[in-house]
């Protein structure tokens, strides 16, 4: 009977065990996750396992839960709006990299390692000319259907997008745009859904979803507008914890190798940031719009505060 | 002596994890703009809920007429569906594109207090006639013999019978329900608008998420559970016991002709339609794509099913331990999970778990565990009346032949409860199936039961395929709830 058991348990359970904290789409069964473990197990011999404690926000919430006695050895899935909070824990190493990347800026930061990237946009059928500007579309009768910055990564990306774009002139944007917000959604699967329901005719997403419809599902009708002011960048990164076993170095540096880098356009919709642009067709904005890290973190509140004064009034 | 213990470890359960939160806080703060809008919409939400309530469970009690057991089967659907599935087919139906805007070509907008309040009614008004029905079908009938042949005119049987049989039910019903759509959340931000929408629980998931402001996640869910116990002890001050006396545990229907026979039909009518067409939508949105769901969807809804079961097992036991307790504190035990924020509630717990073990080799127990607290609510609404009744009725005859213990529940009790135990469990085990409030912290890799599976899929912009799981979970829930609550009604006969 013993042995029965014995059998039944993997096979790795002898094997060095590397610990990946990271969103749930990610591991699911039509993310990258499963792709990438195969591979980096193959390359290192090794098991990697992950955990998935909700969605990219709820990354960071997990590890400060967490603190110092967390199992996890690399945490993967934040983006540059959490950066500078998740430095402020004191929990992460420096990357010790200087790796080549494919990112529309430049890339000095000594923690945190890119791993994918997009630019948020607002997602159309092609039966309607989209506007180009949020002026635009504030003069426009459009209903967008966006997410709660408050509760959602996109949501924030937008208010933080609205924020680059015109700054002081932001909360006047958002007085002209409040007529044109059909609804706030907790979170994107929900606004997507009322889109591809027909409910809306635009949703904030990113410049590469119409990529999805193309490649997964053969549907042209799809497109992202294109914004005159420059759209908005989000870069996802990954970085190694302070006590993390030696297996993670290795695993920072296969993240940016092929291996791992191939898996991510068509599962999670992104750029990749080493490697090809996989979507060529795709329209790409003129000019990329970005906070530094601690910029982002310094003006988050206030940008807000001021989407909330305007879409409550 | 058993009700008490499980006033205890439900307690336990429910302010242990609020404790830990809240001992890791760093300083306190509440919202008082979201909490002006929890109380209004979640006031009015019961409000509407049950007054349309009555008239359709009116209706019901006193009509017989063909498809009536599926009928008040269907009652328990709208209450299963994962939020998210049914708002979407709600728009269907009243979105800026749906059905009554493309028919009457008008442009009516669903967004605003008057969607949050429609969408609340949608899940709720069922959940507030099978309660309401509960109580028509508990006036003995022998006081409706007697009322006919005393030649009372309707008007008389509804002030001598259905007001006093009211007057007990109704409190405990807008309790219930004013107290569920306090912890709404993505149904009142979606339809409400924009974030004047805000309620307490998305300011709760705000501190948890995005600030780990987890003081003031502690403090808007000690708030929640103040107004819910407020609630409470104000509904069983209001409610009178309705003393109809013991009858020969028969029913029967007793519906006046003429104009009420015509005013019943078109109640049963509109309030069939209202739950079914957003159902259909539902329906029509996954069909197509049911043969083309992945395995590991099917393994996720294995999963659930072993879930829900468990868990129901769980809270019909305590719910009929609370029934039997007959007493305020065993109320308040059974109402507070209502008020619970789940995402407190898994907080907590994960913080209760971390030291000890990995919380994702625990996902499943603890989710069995929590479902079957957050169920446990609904199953003793349902069972409370109905024990009191019986102990009420028959209380002192058994007391009198010295049947205490199992006799008294195998022979007593049991078979006069079979119909809304197995109401009950039917509930509890639909609630458990799609519940997500707490997996979705603990899950790893794999694991994942059937909502979370709707969720990833959403999340992977395959809408078609998670409209068909969603389809899947529905049919799964209301399979359960269809099977437990017919062996009810046919025990009960």
């Amino acid at each position: 009977m013993r042995h029965l058991i014995l059998a039944l348990l993997p096979c790795a359970a002898n094997a060095e065990t590397l610990t990946v904290m990271t969103y749930d789409s990610f591991v699911s069964e039509w993310g990258p996750g499963p792709a990438i473990e195969a591979a980096f197990e193959a390359e290192c011999g090794c098991d990697l396992r992950f955990i998935a404690p909700g969605d990219g926000a709820a990354l960071l919430a997990r590890l400060k839960l967490e603190g110092a006695r967390t199992e996890a050895d690399v945490v993967l899935g934040l983006d540059t709006n959490l950066m500078a909070e998740a430095k402020r824990t004191g929990l992460f190493a420096p990357h010790g990299q200087t790796p080549a990347l494919d990112l529309p800026v430049a890339w000095a930061d000594d923690t945190f390692l890119p791993f994918d990237w997009g630019w948020f946009a607002f997602v159309h059928r092609t039966d309607l000319t989209p506007p180009t500007s949020f002026e635009e579309l504030a003069a426009s009768d459009l209903r967008v259907v966006i997410q709660d910055p408050r509760s959602s990564t996109p949501g924030l990306g937008l208010v933080m997008w609205v924020k680059a774009a015109y700054g002081e002139r932001a909360a006047g944007i958002w007085d002209g745009l409040s007529d044109n917000i059909l609804t706030v959604t907790p979170g994107w699967s929900e606004a997507y859904g009322l889109f591809t329901e027909g409910e809306a005719d635009m949703v904030l997403s990113y410049s590469t979803s119409p990529a999805y419809h193309l490649i997964a599902e053969r549907d042209a009708t799809k497109a992202a507008a294109i914004f005159t002011e420059g759209h908005y960048l989000q870069v996802e990164v990954a970085a190694k914890l302070a006590n993390a076993s030696p297996l993670a170095d290795r695993f920072m540096e296969f993240m940016l190798t092929p291996a791992f880098q191939a898996a991510i356009p068509e599962t999670n919709w992104m750029y990749p940031a080493a490697g090809p642009d996989p979507f060529g067709d795709l329209p790409k904005p003129g000019k990329t719009l970005t906070f530094t890290p601690d910029e982002a973190a310094s003006l988050r509140a206030n940008a807000i505060a001021e989407w909330q004064a305007a879409l409550s009034r | 002596m058993a009700g008490r213990i499980v006033a205890l470890i439900v307690a336990g359960l429910v302010f242990g994890p609020l404790a830990l939160v809240a001992l890791r806080a760093e300083g306190w703060g509440l919202d008082w703009p979201a909490l002006r809008f929890t109380v209004t919409q979640a006031a009015l939400s019961a409000l509407a809920s049950v007054l349309l309530a009555i008239p359709v469970a009116r209706a019901l009690a006193r009509r017989r007429f063909p498809g009536r057991g599926a009928l008040i089967a269907l009652l328990g659907a709208p209450f299963l569906l994962p939020v998210i599935v049914a708002v979407l087919g709600l728009l269907a139906i009243f979105g800026r594109t749906g059905l009554l805007n493309r028919t009457l070509g008008t442009d009516l907008s669903i967004y605003g207090l008057h969607g949050v309040v429609l969408a609340h009614v949608f899940f709720n008004m069922p959940l507030a006639v099978r309660l309401i029905l509960q109580g028509w079908q508990g006036i003995p009938a022998e006081r409706f013999r007697l009322a006919q042949s005393l030649g009372f005119a309707p008007r008389d049987i509804a002030r001598h019978l259905e007001r006093p049989m009211l007057r007990e039910v109704l409190p405990g019903a807008l309790t219930v329900i004013f107290v569920i759509c306090l912890a709404s959340f993505a149904v009142a931000l979606t339809l409400g608008g924009g974030p004047a929408a805000t309620t307490v629980e998305l300011a709760i998931y705000q501190a948890l998420r995005f600030e780990f402001d987890l003081g003031r996640a502690a403090s808007l869910s000690a708030l929640q559970f103040a107004i819910c116990a407020a609630a409470v002890l104000l509904a069983s001050r209001v409610a009178l016991p309705s003393g109809f006396g013991a009858g020969l545990d028969r029913q029967v229907a007793f519906g006046p002709a003429g104009w009420r026979r015509v005013a019943d039909a078109s109640t049963l009518l509109a309030a069939t339609l209202f739950v079914a067409l957003p159902l259909l939508m539902v329906a029509q949105r996954g069909l197509p794509g049911v043969a083309s769901l992945p395995m590991g969807v099917w393994a996720a809804a294995g999963r659930s099913l072993v879930v829900a079961l468990a868990s129901t097992a769980l809270t019909v036991a305590a719910a009929l331990a609370l029934a039997l307790a007959r007493r305020r504190w065993a109320e308040l035990a059974a109402t507070l999970p209502l008020a619970a924020s789940s995402l407190v509630l898994g907080t907590g717990l994960f913080l209760a778990i971390h030291p000890f073990a990995a919380p994702e080799r625990l996902a499943l127990p603890v989710t069995m565990l929590v479902n079957a607290v957050l169920a446990l609510p609904f199953a003793y609404r349902i069972l409370a009346p109905a024990a009191a009744r019986i102990e009420a009725d028959y209380g002192r005859l058994a007391d009198s032949l010295a049947m205490q213990g199992w006799a008294r529940l195998r022979w007593l009790i049991l078979p006069r409860l079979a119909q809304p135990l197995g109401f009950a469990a039917g509930v509890s085990a639909a609630l458990s199936m799609g519940d997500l409030g707490v997996i979705a912290l603990f899950a790893g890799q794999g694991g994942a039961t059937l909502p979370l599976m709707v969720q990833q899929l959403m999340g992977a912009y395959r809408m078609e395929q998670a409209g068909a799981a969603a389809l899947l979970l529905v049919v799964l829930s209301f399979g359960l709830f269809w099977s437990f609550d017919a062996w009810g009604r046919r025990a009960a006969t």
